[in-house]
This record gives structure tokens, sequence and C-alpha cells, in this order.
């Protein structure tokens, strides 16, 4: 058994002793007797680092590693720089607390600031917070943030990913925003819905860029139409387009948040990652969650310190904006190390890799009969329809037998995606096994 | 400390000073901000907004606590002090210039203490 | 020290990606940003330096003790980190077939069923990502129980003052009314309040056993109960569990449903404020409304808190962290977690006056108050003056209801010797800061001296200025 105790068995007594004890039981006497467990909890037996070592190793080679993946739809298999891991698996970073002791954390609250001021250029925002838990937790904190007296409705786009969407809807449900969908036209966000449906009671409007089949929406044109109704408007980016296409402040957003996974973190059956939020100046006391200011020490020197805390929940308690008391922090400094590993000109070639590689694919399959669904322009991925009698699930399943995890299923289609992982070897392959199951007669086996 | 003779004052330390028939003017008090510490933030009402009497209007925050502004009186926000946005420390340094809010079409009030009163009451608060 | 941002050269750049091996694409002019983003340009050796030197200026539990009253700081295994490094769980696609992640799933099984025996509840979510994302889905179920049974009306719940102010920030966001209870001295529950705040309106009460100040509430079966009798439901925050697990279960106390903060009392490490994970159990009776996972679909779910399925890596940690304990040390930590505070409790007491008398839980609080009226001596000044010491300060200023509080929780994974050279350190620093004739200056030693708080808030510089 390995429980990481330090004290001896001879100490024990030795600290009973003073405490005037005679037994480690008798530290429970206050609590009533019917509720002490007689033999512990019902768990197994307690084993040794080796014997746990080997059956979590055995635990993991259950799962299914892909040698090229083509799916995407939130979570993206990206390169990461070795450095990124080297920084994050510093110990003191893996094992400090929240910095609330400013003075013994400046190396947290500095990799913080230096994070936030990241996003903003990213994103072209003023502020940022210190990171959320995810993309989609981003986006409902987003939206309980543009709540007025008056104004309790949230406009989504129908097109943002299904995971976003139903988290927005239930943090709406429990704290009674309502919500209602923007629908669809042609894989895009209908913007004459939203002329329709804008009043003065929409408290906010959510667009996704580049949206859940990988569409480049009209982003500017939708905070025009929120702004004039005297609407937020909220964007979600993704962080590795976001260093090519019209950044949230260039289209006039509020809020802008998305999903930091791609920034150096691993797939990991979809966790941890990393949410992140931005706003403008007007909005920042509205942010949720920690923040971190620059300020001087008492010798004049530079030094930072979580600041804005007045808006938190340790202090505002019930009548705080968000109930958030922590963030991702090492997740937070991942991506930070990430966007400094692979600075401007490799931020940008990550993102155009990634575009070019699904363009190329995107002919490929169209070459075969995969017709693209949408014709709006796209970034990384994109929705292909089948041609006749070609049995979906089949072909995934052949794919799978070459290691390949091919475009996820999306109603009436393959939602397909590539990174700069994917290279022209590995894209080439994958066409030719789709080709070779067509010839196959395209059906199950 | 300094309370003002000409001011009246409330239990929660806000002062009121009558400008007008039916219109006041409303801040907190010497005691009030030295207590509270250095302010950072004060979230005030929009002008037209309606306030009741004995409810907050507002809050001051400092870096570790926020405190709730009441209004001694029902009536509606005229004006607010908006410099105070950008310049929260004003309070700090002149209290009883940096009115928060001027309240108009005056209807049910507390009962407001004169500054004798207030004085006795913060030795009270005191001890 | 310099930021990144001050550091970059114009025209350095690593070489991590290859060149475009595919026809290029060009995306329509009126789609593209105006300007590239002006990330910070650096050589690897000056990105490795930085954060190395990042690193000096922090401090966690490899550098020295950290007794954080609330937070349960014990020692992170290193063995967790080997597997949650695995490929075999690293690699794997969120949106894989369920025949390929039967591992993962596995991951899950095994975790939420030792969760389950630890706390008596009959399922687990491992969805919420923290502590504070616990409590939001344990509220929600409540929220759900309610309306699912065309109870519109229960529209408070109770939460007593003592209690972290996560509770009634949730609560809030759940659309609730926050009925604050007042604690006794000992921060147990006032069953004449409580009895006077329960009604037909009642949708549960929030609380966490041992409470706040590290006493156990003895009185918990007749709390639950009340709530119960009244119609309400009972949750349980489980920030406190590393006191009783193994030994007492709050689904014994009346607890429906609990949030486990995997972070703090299953040794997965705190990263400098995460990711963690907010594991959520409820009784069989709740367990309809919880979010969906992998391949589940409840109909009447409350919905997804989150993308995908939680924290997992975090869950892979505890785990293994819980495979090595199995039942015996499961029980051993806490008893140890106990003993190490009372330890500590009785050889503090010698100078610091503790805030409750008898044998507390894992933790406990002393209080400055009298020093703070008689000699100006507050919590903060000890605090800093630790940090001089190498030791972690223990939490300041919490609970509420102790003024000048410091709450020391030391944990099971300290030894003898350490809480004994720390306690000295308590000791020198109490005696230290009563003899000074000057206000205390501490720390001296540390990167930086006391920050300028007020200047930060008001100034507020969030980001780098160009």
């Amino acid at each position: 058994m390995g429980d990481f105790i330090s004290t001896t068995p001879a100490s024990r007594r030795e600290m009973l002793e003073t405490l005037g004890l005679g037994s480690l039981e008798e530290l429970y006497r206050d609590i009533p007797a019917q509720l002490i467990l007689k033999d512990g909890a019902n768990l197994p037996e307690g084993k040794s680092e080796f014997e746990v070592f080997r059956q979590m190793e055995s635990i993991a080679a259950k799962n299914t590693i892909y040698r090229s993946v083509f799916r995407g739809a939130g979570a993206y298999r990206r390169y990461i720089p070795a450095i990124v891991n080297t920084v994050i698996s510093k110990e003191t970073f893996l094992t400090a607390y929240t910095p609330y002791q400013a003075e013994i954390s400046q190396g947290i609250l500095q990799s913080i600031f230096e994070y936030q001021t990241m996003i903003c250029l990213l994103t072209g925002m003023d502020v940022s917070n210190a990171s959320l838990y995810d993309g989609a937790n981003a986006a409902a904190e987003a939206v309980a943030m543009c709540r007025g007296k008056k104004r309790e409705k949230a406009l989504v786009s129908a097109c943002a990913s299904p995971d976003v969407i139903e988290t927005v809807r239930t943090y709406c449900w429990a704290s009674g925003i309502e919500l209602e969908l923007i629908p669809e036209k042609d894989g895009v966000t209908e913007h004459s819905s939203l002329e329709a449906m804008i009043s003065p009671e929409v408290c906010c409007v959510y667009l996704q860029q580049p949206n859940y089949y990988g569409l480049i929406e009209d982003c500017q044109a939708f905070a025009e139409t929120a702004h004039l109704h005297g609407a937020k408007f909220i964007m979600g980016v993704d962080p590795i387009a976001a260093a090519v296409l019209k950044t949230p402040g260039e289209c006039g957003a509020d809020i802008a948040v998305g999903e930091g996974q791609s920034l150096g973190l691993p797939t990991a059956f979809g966790g941890p990652y990393l949410g992140f939020i931005a706003s403008t100046e007007a909005m920042k006391r509205a942010l949720p969650g920690r923040i971190v200011g620059e300020t001087i020490d008492s010798e004049g020197n530079r030094a930072f310190v979580l600041t804005l805390q007045a808006r938190e929940q340790h202090i505002r308690r019930e009548k705080a904006g968000s109930n958030v008391c922590s963030n991702q922090a090492l997740c937070a400094m991942a991506a930070a190390v990430y966007m400094a590993a692979m600075g401007p000109d490799g931020l940008k070639r990550a993102a155009e890799l990634s575009l070019s590689k699904a363009h190329y694919l995107a002919d490929k399959l169209g070459a075969l009969g995969f017709e693209l669904k949408y014709k709006g322009e796209f970034f990384q991925e994109f929705v292909t329809v089948c041609p006749p009698g070609v049995d979906e699930t089949a072909l995934l399943k052949f794919l799978e037998a070459s290691g390949i995890l091919g475009g996820l299923p999306v109603s009436g289609g393959l939602l397909w995606c590539t990174t700069e992982m994917n290279t022209k070897g590995e894209i080439d392959e994958l066409v030719e096994r789709v080709s070779e199951f067509l010839k196959k007669g395209g059906a199950a086996q | 400390m300094n309370i003002p003779a000409d001011l009246k004052y409330t239990k929660t330390h806000e002062w009121a000073q009558f400008t007008g028939e039916g219109k006041a003017k409303v801040g907190i008090t010497d005691f009030a901000q030295d207590s509270l510490g250095s302010l950072v933030f004060v979230n005030l009402p929009e002008p037209g907004d309606e306030v009741a009497c004995g409810e907050s209007f507002g809050d001051v925050e400092s870096v570790k606590a926020v405190s709730e502004l009441v209004c001694p009186f029902s009536g509606t926000v005229e004006a607010i002090n908006e410099e105070l946005l950008d310049a929260p420390e004003k309070i700090n340094e002149e209290p009883y210039d940096a009115w928060l809010i001027e309240v108009s079409d005056i209807g049910d009030s507390e009962e407001l203490m004169n500054a004798e009163e207030y004085a006795d009451f913060c030795d009270e608060e005191n001890a | 020290m310099k930021l990144l941002f001050e550091k970059s050269v114009e025209g350095c750049a690593l070489s991590i990606l290859p060149e475009l091996d595919v026809p290029e694409y060009r995306l329509s002019e009126g789609a593209l940003r105006l300007k590239a983003p002006k990330l910070p340009q650096l050589s690897e050796t000056d990105i490795d330096r930085h954060y190395s030197e990042l690193e000096r200026r922090a401090f966690g539990v490899n550098n020295g003790f950290y007794p954080l009253g609330s937070c349960t700081m014990k020692y992170n295994p290193r063995v967790n980190e080997a597997i949650a490094a695995l490929p075999g769980f690293t690699q794997v696609h969120p949106l894989q077939p369920s025949d390929t992640v039967s591992g993962c799933l596995e991951v899950l099984k095994l975790a939420g069923g030792e969760l389950c025996e630890i706390t008596g509840m009959d399922a687990m979510t491992f969805q919420p990502a923290a502590g504070a994302h616990g409590e939001l889905t344990g509220v929600m179920l409540i929220k759900k129980y309610h309306e699912a049974r065309g109870d519109f009306s229960r529209d408070k719940i109770i939460v007593p003052d003592s209690a972290h102010g996560t509770n009634p920030a949730t609560a809030a966001m759940c659309g609730m009314k926050v009925i604050n209870v007042p604690s006794g001295a000992d921060g147990c529950v006032d069953l004449g309040r409580l009895r006077a705040v329960l009604g037909p309106d009642t949708a549960g009460l929030m609380l966490t056993n041992p409470n706040t100040v590290g006493i156990f509430d003895r009185n918990i079966l007749e709390i639950t109960n009340l709530v119960h009798e009244a119609g309400g439901l009972n949750y349980y925050d489980g920030a406190n569990l590393n006191a009783i697990m193994g030994v007492v279960r709050p689904g014994d106390m009346g607890f429906d449903c609990v949030h486990l903060n995997l972070h703090k009392t299953f040794s997965t490490p705190h990263g400098g404020g995460g990711p963690g994970a907010g594991a959520v159990g409820c009784k069989g009776f709740l367990a309809p409304y919880l979010p969906n996972g992998y391949g589940e679909d409840r109909p009447e779910s409350i919905g997804r808190v989150k993308a995908f399925y939680g924290n997992f890596l975090v869950v892979v940690r505890a785990l293994a962290y819980l495979l090595m304990l199995g039942r015996e040390g499961v029980t051993l930590a806490a008893q140890m977690a106990v003993l190490n505070a009372n330890y500590m409790k009785k050889r503090l007491a010698e100078c610091y006056a503790v805030s409750h008398e008898g044998i507390c839980m894992h933790e406990f609080v002393v209080t400055l108050e009298r020093e703070a009226k008689e000699r100006h001596v507050t919590a903060m000044d000890v605090a800093k003056a630790l940090l001089d010491k190498g030791i972690h300060p223990p939490t300041m200023y919490f609970p509420l209801i102790v003024h000048e509080a410091l709450m020391i929780e030391p944990t099971e994974t300290e030894s003898k010797e350490t809480l004994d050279l720390a306690c000295e350190a308590f000791l020198e620093v109490y005696r230290d800061c009563m003899a000074a004739e000057t206000p205390s200056q501490h720390p001296l030693t540390t990167v930086i001296r006391r920050p300028d708080e007020v200047r930060a808030a008001r100034e507020s510089k969030l980001i780098y200025k160009f």
C-alpha cells in the first residue's frame, strides 16, 4: 500500500501522547458513533506504485490511438512544441496553489499576465481574464455577463458547436435567461433571421468563427445588428484561425471567447482544456474569475497581483456575477509557452497549413464523389455528403483498420478536419483508402 | 473626524444635503471612508433610476471588501457624480465634496440625524 | 524581471513547423485580420530561461510546507504525473467511437465506483472542472429535482454564514435566493435558526462538514432531517472531505448530493490555480438529472455544464492515487490529516488563541483579534513574516465569522519533523511580531516586498502596453 504519509508509527504514538489520546480512532470521538464506518470504505486493498503503474498502463493500452486523425469538431490534434511540456512539467508550476500570496507567487502571476496579454493580441480585445474551464464554459459565462435588468434573452447561432450550445442552454435554464437559436442556412447563421428575432429584450448575440461546420461567418454584420438594438455581441473563436482571420476586436465584438486546447494541449479524451475570455475595456468589471494586474511593491519595483477582486464570490458572495474562483493556470501557461514558441509567424503557419490541407483534402474527396455539403468559404473543417450507396459507418470502420480516424458523422454528412499534423502523404493515403473502399462497393463488408 | 454641521446623517454612514425642493445629494461620511480604507471603485445607478428608502443604490469597493450604499429616501436619480467613476479616491480625500447621487422627487424618508447626534452615534460604534 | 514582450527580438523565430506540402489556398481578403498579432519573438534558449526564472519566483508543495487552510495542499505523487502522461490517455480524441475508448471509460467507471463508496452516493459525474463548478452542478440537480416534481415554488437555498463565498454565488447563478443563517461560535449550524428559515420555499441546504472552522457538526443527522422534512435537499460541499474519508460518509449523514475536489482530497496538483476536477455524486433518485457523459443519454438531464466529459487527465491522477491507498490507506490518510492538525493546534496554542477548543478535524483556526486590538499585530503580519521562514502562510481572513483569522491545514503528507520545525517558526514569528516596536515590514527576503494592491485596482493595468 502506498499512502504518502511521512510520519512514522513511532512519531504517531508520540503525537497521540502529546494530545492525551490512545488511538487514531479517538480523534473522531465527537462524531455520532452510528455514522462511523467499521472497516473504512468498501475499497480494494492498496497497491504499490509499481503495481498501479502497470495496471493503469494496461488500462491506457485498451484505448485506440490513431496514426492519423482527420476529426476535430472542438478538439484538435496539433503539434505541441517540446518546450511546452518541459515548462509545464516544472514542479513548482505544477504544485503551486492559486497565487494569493503575491510575494512568493510572482512567477505564476507574471505568467498569467503574459497569457492575458497574448489573448488580447490574438483576439484584438482590451482585457482578458486568467482563463476559464473550457470554451463552452467561457461562452456560458460570457452570456451571463451580458444580462441586463430588462434584457434576459440570449440569441445563439445554431451553427455553434453542439457542446457550446448545450452548455449555454444549461446555464441559461439555471439562471433564468431565455435562449433562442438563430437558424442555419447553407451551413452558416442566417442573418435575416437575426433581424427578425432581435428585440429590446435581447442581451446578446453569440456567433462562432469558424462555425461548427468549419465555415467562415460574416461576423461584422451580426455585430452591427446586435449593437443597433442595444445587445452585446459575443464571438467564439478558434485560436489558430484567429491568427489569420479578422479578429473579434475588428469585427466589433464586446466579448471574445474560445477553446484554447489548440494552443499546446493534447486532446486527452476531452480535458483538461482551456477557456479563454476577453472583453472590451467597458466590460472588464463584468468578467468572471481571476484577473492579474501590474502594480509596484513597497520599494517601487514592478509587481503582479490578483486584482479587481471585489467582483468575485469571496467578497461579493451571492451578488457576484459568477462563482468561478480558479482558472486553468497550468493550461494557460501551456498556451502562453506555445504562443511564445510559435511566435507570430509560427502561429500563422499553423493556420495556413491547416487551411491549405483542408482544401487539398476537400478537392481530393470531391474528385471521389464526396461533394461539399455547403458552398461557403471554410477554414480547416468541412462537411461532405457521401456519394449515393456509400455506407458512412462502414467507411469509417474501414479507415480505422488502417489507423485513420475519419470525419465525424454530422447530420447528413461527414465533418472532416485537417491540421498541420496531416502531411500530404497522410492525406493521400486517406484518399487512397477511401477510393479503395468505393471500389469494393462502398457498403458494409 | 470631520462631521459638517449643515448635513444630515444615516445610521449606515451616508450624508444627505438638501439642495432644493424635494431634492438632495447623497454621499458617504468621513467615518465611512476611513473604516473602508482606500476605495478603488464605485458602482452607481443611472440617472432616471428609481431609488427606494432604506435600500441599496450601489456600492463602493475597496481592495478586499464591498460596501452597499443605502439611500435614506425614495425618489428618482437626477444625476450621478461621474467624476468618481474614474477617480474613486476623491471619496477618501474629500468625502463631503464627493457626492454620489442627487435624488429628486423625494417621497418617503428615513429619520436622519444631525451632526451632533451622528457624532455620538459614531462614538458608540467605535466603543 | 522583464516580460516576454520586453525580451522579444524582431526576426527571432523557432523552426517548429515544416513548409507547406500541398497547394496553397488563400482566403478572400475580406476574411483576413489586418495586422498579425504582436506575439513575442524569442529563441528557445530565452523562452526556457524565462520560465526557469519564473519558476524560481513561485512556491509549490515541492518547495516547502503549505498549511493553506481549506485547500488541502497535500503532496502530489509523481507517479500520477507519469501515468497521466501515457500516450494511451493523452492522445485519445474525445469523439472516437465507443469501442476505441474502453480504457478511458474504465478509468471513469473505476474512479466513480470508488468515490461512490467513499461518499455513500449512488452515481457520479466527472464533467465539472472544479469545485465551484461541481457546486453549480449540484445545485442544478436540486433545482431540476423540484421542477421535475412540478414544484416551482422552492427558490431558496440556505447557506451558513461560515460558508465559502462560492456557495452563495453558486445558488445565485441557479436563480435561487440565498438565505444566510448565522452559525454558532463553533461554526456549527444553529438548529433554532435553521428551523426558522425552513419552509415550503426551501430548495435545499449547502453545507460542509467538518465546517470551515474545522469542527464536525455533531447535529448533522438532525440538520439534514429537518431539511428533508421541509421538502428540501441537502448538498454536501466536499471541501473538507480529507478529514473524514474512509471514516464517515456524507451519504450516511443525510446528504443527497456532493461535490469532491479531486485536486485537494485526491492529491492531484493545483497547477497554480488549475486544472482541478470537481466530481459530483448523488443518490439514485437524482441520477436521472446528471449531465450526460460519453454515450449517455438521460432525457431528464440538466444538460451539459462543459464540453465533453470533464478534466479527464485529472481523474486519471486521482484514480492512480486511490488505487495506491486502497481501503486502509484512505482511512489512514484522513486520520493522519486530523492527527497532524491537532498536534499543530496543541503546539501553537502556546502562543496563539485558537478559535475553538477541543479536538479539531483536519484544520483549525487561530485568531489574532486580541493582538490586533492591543498591539496592532494582525493576521496579515503573521502571514507575511512566515514568508521569510520559507513557509507558505495559512489562509488569511477566512472564515469570515472569526476575526483576524488564520486557517491552518497541515495535511497528512507532512512528517512530525516538518510540523515541529513549522511550529517553532510560527511561535517565533508570533513573539517577534509582538515584540516589534514598529509596524511589520515583512516579507524581507522575497523577490518583491508587499505589493500596492490599491494601485493595482485603481490603475488596472491588466495587459502589457507596447
